[in-house]
């Protein structure tokens, strides 16, 4: 939460419509993202019951398990679900990428809500492991599937990663509500907000959907009352028509299924796309493709890991792997702020709310100065920059300009004058090889500009060591991969 | 003078009233500063009922499909005197149980009266060592919640080992890899933490009860069990705490006329009679404090929400903090417009007008 975010939320709760908190979209958006809407049966970990998926807004695919526990229908579905996703995904992997390039674009992958990737990640866990041979035998793109869904629910730890997105995350993280962070988790009235249905505020459109009838749960658990009173009659009927050995009955009843099945997912489904489209009228920020290049490249990592027949993600992290990741994590959070705050005026003025970051104009210029103290003669031309805001970085302190990012800014001094601050800037870097500066690389007199301490520095990469060499206080390097026995595999699948 | 009994039911009218549980105490705990709440559930109020027929009908219920695994779940590890918990206690958590002893607290010879099961439970538990068994099934406590007795029927196993008893709850959510979902767990050590004070209550509080409490879930894609050890000590203090926060319910009785009622005026099936409106202006006699995590434990949350709309702590907390505690939206955004601040409000007028100018700067619409 911030200032400014809180002001956007009280905007909205009296005008009755969202209010933009970004100029820009901080997600890369694919032309033609794969949509997964998945519905679970409540009170198990991970029994898939129905999906809605595909590229297409018009036409997804309906995946549904008529006995959710019934461990074949289970890994049929996951079959199923692999015919989709993983040719989805073969998509991308032509043609093959130059040597040191990474692929040039890579499948995205969209659901609903963090719950949705928590299933994503679940239903990998739970078939990467299978075995494609002997008396538990599956189809050999189950576990394919599991490492896809393992690998992309991994990756989306990382909140620079934009290869599976939570639709409600990113929407809220671009609209604010007149509505609670907790009521936003809610799909269909954080959409009711941002695009009310006609003649509608968008507060009266959320409280409408809210009524589970009208706007089911985005999943993937379903309502308890659906369960209750439609669901429950409908496994019932296919049950005694297996009982009874009645055909024309069973398949009336997975049919009936089947159909209310679909109205909890169908409405979902209409929701997701409309995110898309309310995103795609936001512009890219600028930073948006690099950090997508960093998506390119793990996607190519793990085409390449596939094909090598390296062994599936393990159950746990062992330490290294632990270490680095952690590492890995905080560096991405590190970079995607700074990055944001370039890329956005409105995420910036955050940091000009806290005093981290200053606008203003440039007053005063001396764009020739030349520093002679030392053995070399260096360009150092200094500007003044007047402002009305709070100043908090001292003398000394290293500053840089969004717009000017190849240009260090030291400061020099800063006076209080009345209501205004005088900041003088020393500038280097970014002006041409000579003494004198190239035309336009120091600011002119009467520029606006805005500086901050934030910066993405280089960093160097922490050190690790290599897995065999996990030292004995972390447990010592972890066991190898070993595919499941029979007897595990089983008592796995009992539920 | 009345008594207090015969207020709160005065309050409750002519209807059942609900016992706590686990899950009603820690929800209570989540929020202390609400007298609406604390009396209702001090008075045994069905406040789904309630809600229900005000026209603000609860958001949550349970699907049977969930209940049912749960049951079997737990009928599972309670099969054969518990024969697959005290497996798992001895091989996961590598206790030395020698001698299993299996006692059903259920009931006191097909009798099923509270105090009477109270008072079994309290004999059992005493009996000196070589007496009081290490397994106790469905043991009734007794806790103070607003100077009022509450029985707790927890489905769980009193567990007693080296002279110490262990709480066990069993929950059907799955433990995979040993990881669970972070909200349930909290929520199970919330509940176990509750049953950790009741017993120590019962035991005469002198450290009988080991504060590390025992959690049993599917493992895995399985049915088979497994356990994880859970400190509940942070849990207690947070208890303890927000308990004594809870006004005791005489004084909160004092603040409201003699006939204050949500009696819901039932016929002879049930149904209620009394109408909504009357209803709905008893409710709003009492208080509330409403905040958006109510919408996950309160029964009542969408009436309260509705009668919090306009404020800046129906937008959550955090906004609200974030606004430097301005009461309602519209003061805040007078603020940000220039309005001319109180004296205590200066500050964080400042910082209103100074956002609201950002956002005009840089949005170029006015605000």
């Amino acid at each position: 939460m911030s200032l400014l975010t809180a002001l956007a939320r009280a905007l909205a709760a009296e005008t009755g419509r969202a209010q933009p908190i970004r100029t820009v979209r901080h997600v890369h958006l694919s032309d033609r993202p794969l949509v997964f809407v998945p519905l679970r049966l409540a009170g198990e970990a991970c029994a898939p019951l129905a999906a809605l998926v595909g590229d297409d807004p018009g036409n997804p695919v309906m995946l549904t398990v008529h006995e959710p526990r019934d461990r074949t229908q289970r890994f049929d579905f996951a079959a199923a679900l692999a015919a989709v996703i993983v040719s989805y995904v073969d998509g991308y992997t032509m043609p093959e990428p130059a040597l040191g390039t990474p692929y040039s674009d890579a499948p995205q992958l969209l659901v609903p809500n963090p719950q949705a990737i928590g299933f994503a990640r679940l239903l990998g866990r739970s078939t990467r492991f299978r075995r494609t041979e002997g008396e538990f035998a599956v189809k050999e793109s189950v576990p394919l599937l599991g490492r896809w869904l393992s690998f992309y629910s991994e990756r989306s730890e990382s909140p620079a990663s934009a290869l599976l997105v939570s639709m409600t995350a990113v929407l809220a993280d671009h609209w604010a509500t007149g509505q609670s962070a907790a009521e936003d988790a809610n799909l269909a009235a954080l959409l009711a907000w941002i695009a009310p249905a006609p003649g509608m505020t968008g507060a009266a459109s959320a409280r409408a959907a809210e009524d589970p009838i009208r706007f089911p749960p985005a999943g993937p658990t379903t309502d308890p009352s659906f369960d209750n009173e439609v669901l429950r009659t409908r496994v019932n009927a296919i049950r005694v028509a297996k009982a009874t050995g009645d055909g024309e009955a069973l398949l009336r009843a997975r049919a009936a299924t089947e159909a209310a099945l679909r109205t909890q997912l169908e409405p979902t489904w209409e929701l997701m796309w409309l995110g898309v489209d309310l995103l795609r009228g936001l512009s890219e920020g600028a930073h948006v493709a690099d950090r997508w290049k960093s998506d390119r490249w793990a996607f190519t990592g793990h085409v390449a890991r596939l094909r090598e027949g390296g062994a599936p993600q393990p159950r746990r992290d062992g330490a290294v792997a632990s270490a680095a990741k952690l590492a890995r994590l905080e560096r991405d959070q590190q970079r995607l702020d700074v990055q944001r705050a370039y890329d956005d005026p409105l995420v910036m003025a955050e940091y000009r709310l806290a005093g981290e970051a200053f606008a203003g104009a440039v007053a005063d210029a001396w764009p020739d100065r030349v520093d002679t103290s030392g053995k070399r003669a260096k360009l150092r031309p200094w500007i003044v920059l007047e402002t009305a805001e709070r100043v908090m970085a001292a003398p000394g302190a290293t500053v840089t300009c969004p717009d000017r990012p190849g240009q260090d800014a030291e400061i020099i001094d800063v006076t209080v004058a009345g209501r205004a601050t005088r900041v003088t800037l020393q500038l280097s870097g970014g002006m041409g090889r000579s003494l004198v500066a190239l035309p336009g690389s120091v600011p002119a007199v009467g520029e606006e500009l805005t500086y901050t301490a934030l910066r993405d520095g280089f960093e160097p990469v922490p050190r690790f060591p290599d897995r065999e060499q996990t030292p004995w206080t972390h447990g010592g390097p972890p066991p190898e991969y070993v595919p499941a026995v029979d007897g595990e595999d089983a008592a796995e699948d009992l539920s | 003078m009345d008594s207090v009994e015969s207020r709160l039911a005065r309050v409750r009218g002519r209807t059942m009233p609900r016992r706590y549980d686990a899950r009603t105490i820690s929800a209570l705990t989540a929020n202390p500063g609400c007298a609406r709440r604390a009396l209702m559930d001090a008075a045994g109020i069905d406040k789904q009922k309630l809600a229900a027929h005000t026209g603000y009908p609860a958001p949550f219920g349970q699907s049977e499909f969930a209940i049912t695994r749960g049951n079997a779940f737990e009928a599972q590890i309670k099969d054969n005197g518990a024969a697959q918990l005290l497996t798992l206690l001895r091989e996961v958590l590598a206790l030395d149980v020698t001698e299993a002893h299996y006692t059903d607290l259920n009931e006191v010879g097909g009798n099923a009266d509270n105090e009477l099961r109270h008072v079994y439970t309290k004999q059992r538990l005493t009996a000196p060592p070589g007496h009081r068994g290490t397994m106790f099934d469905h043991p009734l406590l007794r806790f103070t919640v607003a100077g009022r007795h509450a029985y707790l029927e927890p489905d769980l196993i009193a567990f007693q080992h080296r002279g110490q008893f262990h709480v066990i709850e069993i929950k059907s959510f799955a433990i995979v890899d040993g990881q669970a979902d972070p909200a349930k767990v909290a929520a199970a050590a919330m509940q176990s933490a509750v049953y950790v004070l009741a017993l120590s209550d019962l035991l005469g509080g002198n450290g009988q009860v080991h504060h590390e409490t025992i959690l049993v879930c599917p493992r895995d894609f399985s049915n088979e069990p497994t356990a994880a050890k859970i400190d509940v000590r942070r849990q207690l203090t947070v208890i303890r705490r927000q308990l004594s926060r809870i006004a005791h319910i005489e004084q909160l009785l004092d603040e409201y006329p003699d006939d204050l009622t949500f009696d819901l005026d039932p016929d002879e099936h049930q149904r209620p009679r009394r109408p909504a409106e009357e209803l709905a202006s008893a409710i709003r006699q009492v208080g509330a404090s409403y905040d958006p995590q109510c919408l996950s434990t309160c029964e009542l949350c969408y009436l309260c929400r509705d009668e919090a709309q306009g404020t800046t702590g129906a937008l959550g907390k955090a906004v609200r903090a974030d606004l430097g505690g301005i009461e309602y939206t519209r003061q805040a955004l007078d603020l940000a417009r220039g309005a001319v601040p109180t004296a205590d409000r200066e500050e964080a007028a400042v910082m209103l007008l100074q956002a609201a100018q950002l956002r005009e700067q840089i949005l170029g619409e006015t605000v």
